[in-house]
């Protein structure tokens, strides 16, 4: 009983971070219709960025640090998120329907191989910041433990989720998105500039994984470059199985992957947990495509 | 950002420098943590050694080079983008090349305008790229010809060019089927072009179901492994030989095609693509954690090489009862024999797919795949039943692929997860890209082009996959439909619709990374 809700700490904790990246493929998908396969990538660069942020502001007081290395890598991997789009998407609006996800691949593969040529190839270790935590159940000399990071992460995740999604459904910019969702051309025939909300798009989708970048970074204290692929595919697959195109789909979908990853990585093998997912995002495509929470899609000719 | 300058006649003061304003403040933001800092391993942490200089040279350069961009746009300034480029152009390739330049002048090095010989290559091919747009846009302003007159001698030129790909194949197979004579030809060489050959049997299976079906197979690899992993246990336990082994290599990847096929089918394009990716994933996962049959991440080692149809082996004694290959031919001893063997073992592998996949086309299947590729829906109320086309689309191409790997398998001799992973489907995807899905030439030279060039360039290995990556985009970006696109249907009504009619149109020739 206490390794299960010890299991469940862990999975919540991870899945948070799953359901910060989902937001950026989901979004994305809601608003172009494709798999921003190169989103992964982006959450990379942004432990990147918070490694690098954390070692310059080593000598500041811990929050201050923290806030500040959030902020900092929220502002540049969001110019990444940016520059992605403006740079391997936008030119292909219109193209052959496979055209984008061909580019999002060649952008992913691009990224990484980037990154490592610039920072090397060897794993960045970031010393751990934040120590100790409560010990929620003694039970006969296991501990339940639940970290003061990992509290952290969770609530920041659901103050970041619950104001993402207030913004969307209340700000004019969030308006245009929506709209821009549902109906580019009739969108921009009402004066909403399309390719600047979709820009936006990808500019959320970034500040978001990018703070899943500093708290992988926090909560694991090591970074590689090939963090993002199965991190992003974990995320896609969180983003399916909310049901794409939907923000609490998404959230749902990311805390179910973490606690299905670590459940079956406590009671099965972690060997096989990696296969858990996919096995998942292809049971999901097979027998509910639409998610958990979406909107089953029409296909039109 | 996205208000553009296209219809005034002369750049708008204000408007250039807010772009010009913006484009620094974006490159401030992607340089400056990740290409001014590189985190260097030290006692005690992680410690920071800056690179200010390239940073601040990076940043001029893209401010210049979006400069150059926006002035391309307006008329009258093409002169001044032109020199500008030509001179970017030529300090990169004068810092680039400026050992080999001095020591032929005669004297000591120059100091380096630019920091590192990667941004001397980058300033120097985007200067070119830039001064030769605007030349070329110089020359069209010149010439008397309208746009209907370009696009016809284009599109002669275009005619002329497919008649040389049919003397370009012929050069090609020649040269395939001489390469072990030809007197530059050596171990080296041969060992490139079994490579290269490889690739392009990969990248011909690959063909069938991305090319003519229209169906984006992320997970190829995973039937290359199949086939490889097949081979090698067979081999390996029951002591089948290469020869009885290919079919059933071949076989079994083509059932884990159809067993993989039939709940993926009914997916759209991109999610298609993902499951198949997540199975490739899958198979390499299971490779490496099913120790007590793949032996894990050690791999398999000591698979048996191919023997002479039966007749003999290609090693020095002889083994299995089976003369060595020189005695049962009577000639001294060579360790090239093998090679060459291997070498076209592969090239008659790779000629059966060419062979195959020509006559399919043919076959009311091969038209059904390109009704499939160009509109699936109207495809379906023609009455094709698509889950059986796209089916054996799946089987034929995951059925090549195994053959390729059983080759892998006995040419390499040894093999283990580390061989298949997704990069490698990125790999063959990207030949078959590259080379205009669909046609079996462009994807030859795409696979020469992306297997061999790496091979000769080996010094650069490390920049290999960052200009794959990037390749792969601008492929997308500026030619869509591949290196050589060939995408007109077999079949076309011929009066009411000229070729290229039917061919989807194409994509807006967007090289303008402005706009």
């Amino acid at each position: 009983m206490s390794y299960l809700l010890q299991q469940m700490i862990n999975g919540l904790t991870l899945g948070s971070i799953y359901g910060l990246i989902a937001i950026g493929y989901t979004m994305v998908y809601g608003i172009i219709g494709m798999i921003n396969f190169a989103h992964g990538e982006i959450y990379m660069i942004g432990a990147f960025v918070a490694v690098i942020a954390f070692t310059a502001f080593a000598n500041f007081p811990l929050v201050v640090a923290i806030l500040l290395v959030l902020l900092f890598t929220m502002l540049i991997t969001a110019a990444y998120g940016w520059t992605v789009e403006r740079v391997a998407y936008r030119p292909l609006r219109g193209s052959f329907r496979l055209a984008p996800l061909i580019s999002a691949i060649g952008m992913s593969i691009f990224l990484q191989n980037y990154i490592q040529l610039l920072q090397g190839a060897r794993n960045k270790p970031v010393p751990p910041m934040i120590q100790g935590g409560f010990t929620v159940w003694d039970d006969a000399g296991f501990t339940v433990q639940l970290s003061y990071l990992q509290i952290i992460i969770v609530v920041t995740t659901v103050v970041l989720m619950v104001g993402f999604t207030r913004f969307i459904n209340t700000t004019s910019l969030g308006r245009q998105q929506r709209a821009c969702e549902q109906d580019k051309t009739m969108a921009s025939l009402l004066g909403v500039n399309v390719d600047r909300t979709v820009s936006l798009t990808f500019v959320m989708g970034a500040a978001l994984a990018a703070v899943a970048g500093v708290m992988v970074t926090l909560y694991y204290g090591v970074v590689d470059f090939f963090l993002g692929f199965l991190a992003g595919l974990k995320a896609f697959t969180a983003a399916v199985l909310g049901g794409i195109g939907s923000l609490p789909g998404a959230m749902l979908g990311g805390l179910l992957i973490g606690l299905i990853e670590a459940l079956w990585a406590g009671y099965f093998s972690s060997e096989w947990k990696d296969v858990a997912a996919f096995s998942i995002l292809v049971l999901v495509l097979i027998f509910r495509p639409q998610g958990l929470l979406g909107r089953p899609e029409v296909e039109k000719v | 950002m996205s208000a553009t300058m296209d219809g005034d006649p002369r750049p708008d003061r204000g408007a250039v420098i807010k772009e010009l304003v913006l484009t620094a403040v974006i490159g401030l933001a992607l340089t400056v943590p990740l290409v001014s800092y590189q985190t260097i391993d030290a006692v005690g942490g992680l410690q920071l050694e800056s690179r200010w200089g390239s940073t601040a040279v990076i940043i001029v350069a893209l401010v210049l080079g979006r400069l150059g961009i926006i002035l391309l746009r307006t008329p009258g300034y093409e002169t001044w983008v032109a020199i500008g480029g030509g001179l970017a152009a030529a300090i990169g390739l004068l810092d680039l090349f400026r050992d080999s330049v001095a020591g032929m002048l005669g004297m000591t090095a120059w100091p380096a305008i630019t920091p590192t010989y990667t941004l001397s290559f980058l300033i120097g091919v985007g200067g070119a790229i830039l001064a030769i747009r605007a030349v070329l846009q110089i020359s069209r302003r010149a010439s008397s010809m309208s746009k209907a007159e370009r696009d016809a001698r284009a599109e002669a030129v275009g005619g002329q060019l497919r008649k040389l790909i049919r003397v370009f194949a012929t050069a090609a197979v020649l040269l395939a089927l001489t390469l072990p004579f030809l007197p530059f030809s050596n171990r080296y060489v041969l060992d490139v072009g079994t490579l290269i050959v490889t690739y392009v049997m990969l990248g011909w299976g690959l063909n069938i179901i991305v090319g003519y079906a229209g169906l984006l197979d992320l997970g190829f690899v995973a039937f290359y492994a199949v086939g490889a992993y097949s081979y090698a246990l067979a081999a390996q336990h029951l002591g089948i030989s290469f020869w009885l082994a290919l079919p059933f290599a071949g076989l079994l990847a083509a059932s884990f095609g159809l067993l993989l096929g039939f709940p993926v089918l009914r997916l759209r394009g991109d999610y298609f693509a993902i499951v198949t990716l997540g199975f490739g994933e899958i198979i390499r996962i299971v490779l490496i954690n099913w120790y007590d049959v793949t032996n894990g991440p050690d791999g398999i080692s000591g698979i048996p090489r191919p023997d002479f149809f039966g007749l003999a082996v290609m090693t020095r004694n002889g083994s299995d009862g089976l003369p060595p290959f020189h005695e049962y031919f009577g000639l001294p001893f060579s360790s090239e024999y093998r090679i060459i063997f291997l070498y076209y073992l592969i090239v008659a592998m790779a000629a059966l797919v060419a062979i195959f996949t020509i006559r399919i086309r043919r076959l009311p299947i091969g038209r059904a795949w390109e009704a499939l590729r160009e509109d699936d829906i109207a495809c379906a109320s023609l009455g094709i039943n698509r889950t059986s086309i796209k089916l054996a689309a799946f089987g034929i191409s995951a059925a090549w692929g195994g053959f390729a790997g059983a080759f892998f398998a006995t040419r390499q001799g040894f093999i283990s997860p580390e061989s298949f992973t997704f990069i490698e489907s990125a790999i063959i995807l990207a030949i078959v890209v590259m080379g205009g899905m669909g046609s079996l030439v462009g994807i030859a030279i795409a696979a020469m082009l992306l297997i061999g060039l790496p091979e000769v360039f080996r010094d650069l290995a490390e920049y290999r996959m960052v200009a794959f990556g990037a390749g792969l985009v601008m492929i997308m970006i500026w030619r869509p439909r591949g290196l050589l696109s060939h995408r007109e249907p077999s079949v076309l009504l011929a009066d009411r619709m000229p070729p290229g009619r039917l061919v989807p149109k194409p994509a807006p020739a967007s090289g303008e990374a402005g706009g």
